[in-house]
Formats: structure tokens, C-alpha cells, sequence
């Protein structure tokens, strides 16, 4: 059976480069077929927010590569919703279908996985 | 045991150092690394043009050094090394660039190489930030 990984990514969508490059991570597991999750942590759950106006930073939008995860089987989607909370978002909608998950969900999901990659 | 070691910050972070120290310690107990991956700014670590200050350790070279002398399998992230300006001799032709900067014994692949060491795997340690 396939090693599957839980990648944590707790970059902010427009702090550089890291956010898509984590998120690239996570295409080319879906592109390989290979299981991975992926939990928005920290800054890494503002890039979930809704109707985001990158072009006022002339950035490209990241929202567009989020909507592909689907696509790439990447189907696993969790947030910490205490790091929603801290960000005064605790009730925002969220851009993509993802599980908000509590402390021990978290816990559960690192101990459930193979790998845990935090970028 | 087999280790994967993923490496995410430039040479000149602490982590990129421990990163290596870290390496060394997996191989002198005996176990085995798949693959040793460089992502993010950990990919200006296989750059050749690295200039340090005499009275510096060179991570850099010290990181080739062992790669060379254990001939590992050393991968850097294609995408993240063009974006940052590493290139071997088939990328600056293709792309026009007059530096071929990419270290002896590194090799530019995909994300693919990343996940492909993740399945031969047991562990795989990420080395970050500061």
C-alpha cells in the first residue's frame, strides 16, 4: 500500500513563493496517484478565504491552483480552526470544501499518516 | 532504516547545517539515505557560485563533499531551482542563460523524485526555517 503523507502548510498565500510551493507538493502526489491530506495551519488558512484580490499585490492567483486539488484526487482537505479563530475568521466561509478540525484532530491526523511535512 | 532527507532553507540557515550534521549521523549508524531532496531555498545550497567568507564554515561545499563522497542520490526541485537561478548546462541552454551553476553530483528533477523517495522510504526528515 501506498505511504501516504499529511502536509502541513502554514505559509500566507502572499508572503512569496512558499504557499504555492507547498501546494505543488500536493499536485504532484495527486499527478503520481500517491496518498497525501493536507492541513491549512497558522497563516497557511488565510489562503482558504474567500473572493481574494491578488491582483492588487500583482500576484497570481493561488486560488485557481487550490481549486485544482480536487482534480489531482487531492480530496483530503483539514483546517485548524483555532488558527481561524485567532485571525478573527472563525466564521468566514472558506473558499474550499475543508474539514475544520480541532487539537486532537490534529493530533489523530499526524499519528494517521506515514509522513508529515510541514512547509 | 531508510531516511529521506528534505531540505528547505538556503545554506546559510542553521537548519540547512543540521540538515547535513543530521545526514552524517544516518549514515554513520549504519542506515541508509534514499535520497537526499532540495526544495524551496534549500536548492541554493547546489549552487556552485557560493562565495563564503574565509572565516565561515562552507555548508555548501560541505554538503557536496558528502553527497560525492557517499554517492548519493542528490535531487533538486527543477522548478524551484530555475526560479532561484540554478541551472545545469541543459536548462541555461534552453533557456538562454549564460551561468551553468549547478554543484557536481546534484541532479535537477521534478516533485515526482520527492514522492517516488517517500514510497522506498521509512522516514523522511524536513529541515526548515532558521
Amino acid at each position: 500500500m501506498a505511504k501516504s503523507v499529511l502536509l502541513i502548510s502554514r505559509q500566507a498565500p502572499w508572503a512569496g513563493i512558499g504557499a504555492a510551493e507547498a501546494l505543488d507538493i500536493a499536485l504532484a502526489a495527486g499527478a503520481f496517484d500517491l496518498p497525501l491530506s493536507i492541513l491549512f495551519m497558522d497563516d497557511g488558512v488565510l489562503q482558504l478565504l474567500d473572493q481574494q484580490q491578488p491582483q492588487a499585490l500583482e500576484q497570481k492567483d493561488l486560488s485557481a491552483n487550490l481549486q485544482a486539488l480536487p482534480m489531482f484526487g487531492i480530496e483530503q482537505l483539514y483546517v485548524a480552526q483555532h488558527c481561524l479563530t485567532v485571525r478573527g475568521l472563525a466564521d468566514n466561509p472558506l473558499a474550499l470544501t475543508a474539514e475544520r478540525v480541532d487539537d486532537q484532530r490534529i493530533q489523530q491526523l499526524i499519528r494517521q499518516h506515514d509522513y508529515v511535512m510541514t512547509l | 532504516m531508510k531516511f529521506v532527507i528534505n531540505v528547505l532553507s538556503s545554506s546559510n540557515a542553521p537548519a540547512t547545517r543540521r540538515a547535513l550534521r543530521f545526514a552524517q549521523a544516518v549514515l554513520a549508524a549504519g542506515h541508509e539515505i534514499v535520497r537526499v531532496f532540495f526544495y524551496q531555498d534549500g536548492v541554493l545550497t547546489a549552487s556552485n557560485n557560493l562565495v563564503v567568507a574565509q572565516d565561515q564554515q562552507d555548508i555548501a561545499k560541505q554538503w557536496q563533499a558528502f553527497i560525492t563522497e557517499n554517492k548519493l542520490d542528490a535531487v533538486v526541485c527543477i522548478a524551484a531551482a530555475l526560479r532561484r537561478g540554478v541551472l545545469d548546462q541543459a536548462e541555461a541552454q534552453r533557456y538562454q542563460r549564460e551561468a551553468v551553476n549547478l554543484a557536481d553530483g546534484y541532479q535537477l528533477s521534478g516533485l515526482g523524485q520527492l514522492h517516488d523517495a517517500l514510497q522506498q522510504a521509512d522516514r523522511c526528515i524536513s529541515f526548515g526555517g532558521e
